[in-house]
């Protein structure tokens, strides 16, 4: 997995709330058995109309915006399914963090297997950074993972909450099923009494 | 110290590793896989050198790509990336040696359909699935919730899933509801409640005598939506009639098993003294026959009301709600018992049981579809198709003019053939409403399978109470 240590690059506003995993990626585009290349199609149903023209006032098809590494979103971002294409378009396209109020549970967890770093931060100072993010190709903002802030353009900082372990995980880039395989005679300890608790299973 | 809940003991009895700061091992006891969200998980399987841990837990079964339509075994009959995610579950399941329920099996259907049906989810199990709706298990008391990909090749390398335990939520329905509600009006009625993000960070357990006075088949619809309202999982505490419905099935404990299950599965209720860090309640009574308006599935009315207004609302939803009016192409003011449909599908996870479509016949037997009013019937699963074959269901919907279709997720989330076209405005017993959900441009209200079989017949949105 790509590792995640600071990022400073140009924020999207999406100042939507309930963005959904079907707005994200539409379905047509989970007929993939690949993990890359849908970053074309991120937002697709939003970002091209019927003949596949660009949107014009789409934010991502703005000139201002169009290498955007950041977005910056409204609440309860990437409910909906399960489905990681969701996370695998936006790090193709090149977000590697999105900033909201919330997100949803399934979405959060994907990110973190994607190298993405998800940043929930209380309304108000999402509303800062929106603003922030207003000012187009101005809108340089850098996340440092390490000390958990966030630098917006004017040289303020806001500080986020992150959990250890996922943290850990971004920083270095780890394989999750590399770490659960060191613990493997836990699994096979708990297995055994679990097939004596519980045969029928 | 205080009592648990229905999650914590479940959680308790599935942690195989806890770390120091709290993050655990999860052990799986069943990983229900479909075409669309594992090529990607198997393929990393087979990069990494690894094997399926637990072969014998793991079901594979197509659901999401498949044509509903007859012929479909022809693989010539697909699209070729339909084609090609569908030959890779069959390779996989082949390959990795798990079980697998091919389209040419009576028992294929809907992941989540085919489950319970099976015998394979039992009460007290942990469950998961690449599908957020696998929070549909939770019915039986089991611990049942969507993960991503990524999760999926972690489960199936090490059957074991890393978490951090959620809170608890209790959503208590009291009392009994009104004639013409179903499980579909309480879970959309719950979500208009808490809104799509209410339930985020939670595991919910549903309770109360409404709850209680469900079948399975309407417990399993309550928690299919909890992923709907943000939470983690839906759980309803199992009872006489979760054993009833359990015993006998394929996969389910027989002899001495059985009775050493029973024990343990009737430990399995929120102790009198537990504590919960949230608390919804709503009235029975109060639960009217519900649709969506908007494309949210939080935008729930009850039939009776009309299209809002966004400046009925606060915040983001202003614009959210003026968005979604936009999209649907609906005017405030109008009574939602004045909005003409195009298309009717009843089926999915949520409501493609044979009780739902008992209750769909119900309202259809005897009377004919609209005019210019497109129906379709898609059974969850190829067992619930031959019941209600038997029961002379299909003979009452083809009689009425319904398309009776072979199963899958069909128009739940138009994967596969079965679409809506653009502006296209369905009555659906599905799951979501979102934007392009059912078709590029499709317009979705979501209701219950009796609500939907009287917009078939009526033409528009129709409360189901009129035509009882």
């Amino acid at each position: 997995m790509d590792k995640f240590t600071t990022l400073t690059g140009i924020a999207a506003p999406m100042p939507l709330i309930n963005v959904d995993t079907d707005m994200i990626i539409p379905k047509q585009f989970l007929k993939t058995i690949k993990r890359s290349g849908l970053g074309v199609n991120l937002f697709d149903e939003m970002r091209y109309d019927s003949e596949g023209n660009e949107v014009e006032d789409f934010v991502l098809n703005k000139p201002a915006y169009r290498e955007a590494q950041i977005l910056v979103a409204g609440d309860n971002f990437g409910c909906g399914s399960s489905r990681e294409h969701a996370p695998w378009a936006i790090k193709d396209f090149g977000i590697s963090c999105v900033i909201a109020p919330s997100f949803a549970d399934i979405f959060f967890n994907n990110c973190f297997k994607n190298g993405i770093l998800p940043i929930a931060l209380p309304q108000e100072e999402v509303d800062k950074l929106m603003d922030d993010a207003e000012r187009g190709s101005n809108a340089i903002i850098t996340v440092d993972l390490e000390s958990q802030t966030i630098t917006g353009p004017d040289g303020g900082t806001i500080s986020f909450e992150v959990d250890a372990f996922k943290k850990h995980c971004l920083l270095n880039g780890l394989d999750d099923i590399g770490l659960t395989l060191e613990k493997v005679a836990s699994i096979d300890t708990f297995e055994e009494q679990a097939s004596q608790a519980r045969p029928w299973v | 110290m205080t009592g648990k809940t229905l999650y914590d003991k479940i959680w308790d009895a599935h942690v195989a590793h806890e770390a120091e700061d709290g993050t655990c091992l999860l052990y799986i006891d069943r990983h229900l896989v479909h075409e669309v969200t594992s090529p990607q998980a198997f393929e990393g399987l087979r990069m990494a050198g690894r094997q399926v841990r637990a072969p014998e837990k793991t079901i594979a079964v197509p659901d999401h790509n498949v044509p509903t339509t007859a012929g479909r075994e022809d693989p010539s009959n697909m699209t070729e990336d339909s084609r090609i995610q569908v030959a890779a579950l069959d390779t996989n399941a082949k390959e990795f040696g798990i079980h697998y329920y091919p389209v040419t099996d009576i028992r294929q259907g809907i992941v989540h359909i085919v489950g319970p049906e099976q015998g394979w989810t039992l009460p007290g199990m942990t469950v998961v699935c690449g599908d957020s709706h696998t929070a549909t298990h939770g019915a039986f008391g089991a611990l049942a919730h969507g993960i991503g990909t990524s999760e999926v090749e972690h489960v199936l390398a090490t059957q074991t899933l890393i978490q951090k335990k959620s809170k608890n939520m209790k959503v208590e329905i009291t009392g009994k509801l009104m004639p013409g509600v179903t499980a579909k009006d309480i879970t959309l009625a719950v979500i208009g409640e808490t809104g799509t993000a209410g339930g985020t960070g939670y595991v919910i357990e549903y309770c109360g005598e409404a709850i209680r006075d469900l079948s399975m088949e309407g417990r399993m619809t309550v928690c299919n939506m909890a992923i709907e309202g943000g939470a983690r999982a839906g759980l309803i505490a199992p009872d006489e009639k979760t054993f009833d419905y359990v015993m006998g099935r394929p996969h389910a404990p027989k002899g001495a098993q059985w009775e050493a299950a029973l024990i343990w599965w009737k430990t399995l209720f929120t102790d009198e003294d537990a504590e919960f860090d949230k608390v919804v309640t709503l009235k029975g009574e109060d639960i009217a026959p519900v649709v969506t308006w908007g494309t949210s599935p939080e935008d729930v009315l009850p039939i009776t009301d009309v299209v809002p207004s966004p400046e009925d609302f606060q915040g983001g939803k202003v614009d959210a709600a003026r968005r979604s009016l936009e999209y649907m192409g609906l005017v405030p003011g109008t009574p939602l018992s004045d909005v003409s449909i195009d298309a009717v599908f009843i089926g999915s996870c949520t409501n493609g049981r044979i009780e739902d479509l008992r209750a769909a016949a119900e309202i259809v037997k005897g009377k004919k579809i609209a005019e210019g009013v497109r129906g379709m019937v898609v059974p969850g699963s190829g067992l619930v198709r031959a019941q209600a074959e038997e029961e002379g269901l299909s003979e009452i919907f083809e009689a009425a003019g319904f398309e009776w279709r072979l199963a899958g997720c069909s128009m739940c989330l138009a994967m596969n053939p079965d679409q809506l076209a653009p502006q296209e405005r369905c009555a659906s017993t599905s799951n979501r409403n979102f934007e392009g959900r059912q078709g590029f441009r499709g317009r979705t209200h979501l209701m219950s399978p009796a609500m939907a079989a009287a917009a078939a017949i009526s033409g528009k949105l129709t409360d189901v109470r009129e035509v009882m």
